[in-house]
């Protein structure tokens, strides 16, 4: 029994580890696409711009360091939580590529949140450069504007924000994979798409921090998904001040929450499925 | 057991009809109107472990639907389906690492990354070691003559190249059932040799039970002893090849050869002209007249030599492509010639 089960588990370790490394390869023969995506997603550093002189005026509790700080951390918990399997499983629904995958002994998704690692190897060393780049422009960043020591979050803080990045990618996946089903209904499901890219951009803390907003409007937003996709991991980076427990649960119940609904819809929408173009 | 088994399977499609114009278009927009498309009308049949089985049919025949559901692609509207004694649609695992479905030459193989990498994804799938991998791709691509090719961008290799490489993707993992849909499509002839050498010499390996479908009668020739004919969403014919034939052809091919310059008017009195070149005349003649036809030509025509021969396998089925209706399903199947 124990035999057999560290067999499987070094099956899956292998088949993971494959799987990653080819991804991988894929998306690395697409340098000039890789770095553009990585300057396509910039938004938060342009806003970084806006609410920096914002925080300079006093008027929110936010200093100008801690902006800058906050829109920079954004940047980089959006590299890891980006999402596009809804672009990538349309295509493969209309056109029958699909298909093949149905008939590996491996759960597509699995293969998909693969290629998102993946991708995300790629992207990252150019975004830490754009990070690189936006630290020589904006040194009080590090420094906190009176020559003070570099700025360092500490080890349990990068701990916690890394964790719940990539919590918060799972959460991001599994909300849009629930939507991608629609595919087998409706062909054109990326339209879907765009009608939660509305509230995640405005609600997820991407175009501003949260702590702006009046208390009872982010109460009843902490009771949504949306915050802990973006502003959750960059306010653990950035000050700790997180809810880390109600932040995590939140982060779970959601995440089991959409994996229902994906498991229910795949179940139906395969009966739908009809193979086109193969 | 048979390894496949499919009983009374059918399957409707309700697609969009629109009409063409701006009206069509915006009366396509406001009000859509389906219809109901039945592809595949009570088909059944069964294949035995090992058997290497033809699946024939003209262009929306119910082939391609016919083999998706086979292999638990799409669900039958009714009908029931078993391969290995399990129900494909479950998609349970056990199963899936022993099937295999080849359709097209853009399936499984990652375009701009050389055959090599989807088949170490392939083999890292469906659990194969690596050692156990690596030699199992070489001694595939031996047989398909591809090991030139295995690091090259699959985007770079020619059409043939492409669909040796996704039969290999397709049986890295020794499957027990293939489910081939037209695999010779497109390539040339000795590509197309290479493949029929290539899942001859498969099937003898491993005993695999193959279905295949294709439009150059030459593989379905060089493979199986039996064919399935589907027309119409219908089940035609189901039975060996050689009783093709005899089944759908009542009539032989008489080759003649005259002393002068044939009349196709005084040919025709014999049978059917199919073609006249100077002096050397094709008649379709029926069987039951075949003698007395032949002994009349004889005394009546100066004829200095004479053939009779079944006609050609392709314009047999040709025909009966032409000419069936899936309401002749009682008439054909389940005759003599059936399995």
């Amino acid at each position: 029994m124990t035999q057999a089960f560290a067999q499987s588990r070094t099956g899956w370790r292998r088949k993971l580890g494959v799987l990653f490394v080819v991804h991988y390869a894929e998306m690395l023969q697409y340098r000039v696409e890789i770095a553009l995506w990585a300057v396509a997603t910039m938004l938060p550093l342009i806003m970084m711009g806006v609410w920096a002189q914002a925080g300079e005026s006093g008027l929110f509790p936010f200093s100008q360091v801690l902006m800058l700080r906050y829109f920079i951390a954004v940047y980089l918990v959006w590299q890891v939580t980006i999402v596009w399997t809804i672009h990538h499983f349309e295509f493969l629904v209309v056109t029958g590529r699909l298909s093949p995958m149905l008939l590996h002994p491996v759960d597509p998704c699995v293969r998909f949140i693969l290629m998102h690692l993946a991708e995300q190897g790629t992207r990252l060393p150019f975004a830490l450069g754009i990070v690189g780049l936006f630290l020589f422009l904006y040194p009080d960043t590090l420094t906190g504007g009176e020559g003070g020591d570099i700025w360092w979050p500490g080890w349990w803080n990068i701990t916690l924000a890394l964790a719940a990045c990539y919590f918060a990618f799972i959460l991001r996946f599994f909300m849009q994979y629930a939507l991608c089903m629609v595919a087998f209904w409706h062909e054109r499901v990326t339209a879907l798409d765009a009608i939660q890219y509305l509230p995640h951009l405005f609600l997820s803390g991407m175009v501003f921090p949260f702590e702006v907003l009046p208390e009872p409007i982010r109460e009843v937003l902490l009771w949504t998904p949306f915050p802990y996709t973006v502003w959750f991991p960059a306010s653990l980076l950035v000050h700790g001040e997180a809810p880390v427990l109600r932040g995590f649960l939140t982060m779970a119940g959601w995440t089991v929450a959409f994996f229902i609904l994906y498991r229910v819809l795949w179940h139906k929408g395969l009966k739908h499925y009809s193979a086109m173009g193969a | 057991m048979p390894t496949v088994q499919a009983d009374n399977l059918s399957k409707t499609f309700h697609v969009a009809d629109k009409q063409p114009g701006m009206l069509g278009t915006l009366r396509h927009f406001i009000n859509r109107s389906y219809r109901a498309v039945q592809a595949v009308r009570d088909v059944s049949f069964a294949i035995e472990p090992g058997e290497v089985v033809g699946f024939l049919g003209p262009n929306g025949a119910g082939k391609t639907t016919t083999l998706k559901m086979l292999t638990g692609l799409i669900h039958p509207t009714s009908g029931s389906v078993s391969v290995l004694g399990q129900v494909p649609f479950k998609r349970r695992p056990d199963l899936l690492r022993q099937v295999t479905l080849v359709m097209g030459q853009k399936q499984q193989m990652i375009w701009d990354l050389p055959p090599m990498e989807s088949l170490r994804v392939n083999a890292a799938v469906y659990g194969i070691p690596e050692d156990e991998a690596r030699r199992r791709i070489d001694e595939l691509a031996e047989m398909l003559t591809i090991s030139d090719e295995m690091t090259r961008p699959v985007r770079k290799l020619s059409l043939g190249e492409r669909m040796k490489c996704e039969l290999m993707a397709a049986l890295i993992h020794h499957p027990r059932v293939l489910f081939l849909d037209e695999p010779t499509l497109g390539l040339d002839v000795n590509a197309q040799t290479a493949v029929r050498n290539f899942l001859r010499e498969y099937n003898r390996q491993h005993g695999a039970s193959i279905l295949l479908t294709s439009h150059y009668m030459a593989d379905i020739t060089a493979l199986c002893d039996r064919v399935v004919m589907i027309h119409k969403g219908g089940l035609i014919y189901d039975g060996r090849l050689a009783g093709v034939v005899n089944r759908f052809a009542p009539f032989r091919e008489v080759k003649l050869e005259l002393a002068s310059d044939a009349d196709e008017s005084v040919m025709a009195r014999y049978g059917e002209v199919e073609s006249i070149q100077g002096r050397v005349v094709r008649l379709l003649v029926n069987r039951d007249g075949l003698t007395a036809t032949v002994n009349r030509l004889l005394s009546e025509q100066d004829v200095t030599d004479l053939t009779v021969s079944d006609p050609p396998i392709e314009e047999v089925i040709g025909r009966v492509f032409d000419d069936g209706e899936p309401g002749d399903t009682d008439e054909y199947t389940t005759g003599a010639d059936s399995v």
